[in-house]
């Protein structure tokens, strides 16, 4: 009777399995068809990396070295130099996109908010070579994340202006008035 | 008497020549019907980028085939190794020569009859290319002097010898029903009734053992991809393996060919012309085939053989009893 009933059971399952299957073949694909329809990304996922400008239109960038320090594959690179004002910007500035695993940590150590990482991943082509960016090809036209920042508004170079004239800065404290 | 043998042979040839580029259009697009529905039974489109729904796909994988370099590997035992595949691609491709596929037209006065030869011994025929395709996956195997080819060659042995044997027992009743060996005479037998009807353990018994005999999944230890690599085929590359790979889908189409015509009664049907009826019964077989690819996981070794020798092997004896003292006892 054993026999029997496991048979029966065996043959049960591989019945619903048919069935299960069956069901399936009438539903419709879960495939997204990527060139035709291109998922809307979310505006913070991580792709090629841009140099952004500040609202004056010249480059954030000062070029400190710390994105090229802190990146795991090392594939920042640059050559810092120095403007008659005082203000650096880097003489050259490279990332190899070959090498780029997106991992967004230049954008967090960037002091300046120039470098970020955009949702544009599109960058597949048949010559590797053309991976490795060039500064002309990294830099936009716009403020990215954040289109009000302006570093050397606040730091970087010689103080224009009084103490106190600077943004978010206080009058200073008359010491004498300051006395008990 | 001359004249009339050429025009004989003249149409032997077209038809041949027809059959052949039928089959292998045919089994060029199951690879695409398969992958196709493959797809939708895991809830994804299928091929669908060459052409509209991917229709040139077979075209596109043909070209790939060709184009690619043929490797052979440093070890191999080079004759052998060319000549497996060959081997499994003609014996599929012979095996349809007895099959009948329509009752016959009478065109200018000659009356054709739509089966390439109607072989007295057509049953034992196809048993005995069967047996002999399994040299093509075994000396395939052997040949590559690969593992993981050896490993596969000598599964697809074991598992082929082993499933001749019940797929043999299983089709002795419908011969002793059919009282012949000819496929033409086995499915005018079934004109009132298909076997099916009157021989279901028969049917199931055939059913499991040749997709045994055929190597397809829940069946398909000698290719097993996740142990093997590729199995017996590892080491072969472009056509030649696209030769294995034919002669897998050619196999398809005679099994459900041989469905047809030993158990749901071939060309015989109503309304419907004899040909669509036979074309729809195949297509319906190797539906079946896709979707057990498509539901069942690979058995383990030791249930192949003990499923094969201790379950198929004594149904299939006692059904042969069974039936013979029936057919004894009502004639």
């Amino acid at each position: 009777m054993g026999t029997i009933k496991n048979l029966a059971e065996g043959i049960t399952a591989l019945l619903k399995g048919l069935a299960t299957t069956l069901k399936i073949l009438s539903r419709k694909p879960v495939t997204e068809q990527y060139p035709e329809y291109r998922r809307p990304l979310p505006a913070r996922s991580r792709a090629v990396i841009v140099l952004t400008r500040d609202p004056d239109g010249e480059e954030r960038c000062v070029a400190c070295y710390l994105c090229s320090a802190v990146c795991p594959v090392s594939c920042i690179s640059m050559q810092s130099a120095e403007r008659e004002d005082g203000r650096r910007y880097p003489r050259w500035f490279r990332i190899n996109f070959a090498r780029c695993i997106y991992c967004g940590l230049c954008e967090e150590a960037c002091p300046t908010l120039a470098i970020q990482l955009t949702p544009n991943f599109e960058t597949s082509g048949r010559d590797i070579l053309k991976l490795v960016y060039e500064k002309e090809d990294l830099l936009v036209n716009h403020g990215g994340k954040n289109n009000e920042y302006n570093f050397y508004k606040r730091a970087g170079v010689a103080m224009v202006g009084d103490k106190g004239t600077q943004i978010n800065e206080d009058k200073p404290v008359d010491l004498k008035s300051n006395l008990p | 008497m001359l004249l009339e043998w050429i025009l004989g042979f003249v149409f032997l040839i077209v038809k041949l020549t027809i059959v052949l580029i039928i089959l292998l259009t045919v089994a060029a697009y199951l690879v695409w019907v398969e992958r196709k529905l493959l797809g939708r039974i895991q809830a994804r489109y299928g091929p669908n980028r060459a052409g509209e729904f991917g229709l040139l796909q077979p075209l596109a994988d043909l070209v790939k085939l060709i184009t690619k370099e043929d490797t052979v590997p440093q070890e191999a035992n080079k004759g052998i190794f060319l000549l497996a595949p060959g081997v499994v691609g003609l014996m599929a491709l012979l095996i349809f020569a007895v099959v009948p596929f329509g009752s016959g037209v009478t065109l200018w006065g000659r009356s054709i009859p739509l089966v390439i030869t109607d072989l007295n011994v057509g049953l034992l025929f196809i048993l005995a290319l069967s047996s002999i395709s399994v040299y093509g996956i075994a000396l395939g195997g052997w040949a590559s002097n690969s593992k993981y080819s050896l490993l596969g060659g000598i599964r697809g042995a074991a598992q082929m010898i082993s499933y001749e044997v019940p797929m043999g027992l299983s089709l002795v009743p419908v011969v002793m029903l059919a009282r012949s060996f000819s496929l033409v005479e086995i499915t005018n037998a079934q004109s009132a009734r298909p076997f099916i009807f009157v021989q279901p353990v028969s049917f199931i018994l055939f059913l499991i053992a040749a997709l045994a005999e055929i190597k397809r999944i829940p069946f398909d230890l000698p290719e097993a991809e996740n142990e093997l690599g590729a199995g017996y085929h590892t080491e072969y590359s472009g056509m030649r393996f696209g030769l294995f790979f034919l002669g897998e889908y050619i196999t398809m189409i005679i099994l459900g060919s041989l469905i047809a015509v030993f158990f749901l009664g071939g060309w015989h049907g109503p309304l419907l012309p004899p040909i669509i009826w036979f074309l729809l019964k195949v297509g319906i077989i190797v539906f079946t085939l896709i979707w057990f690819r498509a539901t069942f996981p690979r058995i383990r070794y030791d249930q192949l053989m003990n499923t094969g020798w201790k379950v198929l092997i004594p149904i299939a004896l006692l059904n042969i009893v069974v039936t013979g003292a029936l057919v004894l006892g009502t004639s």
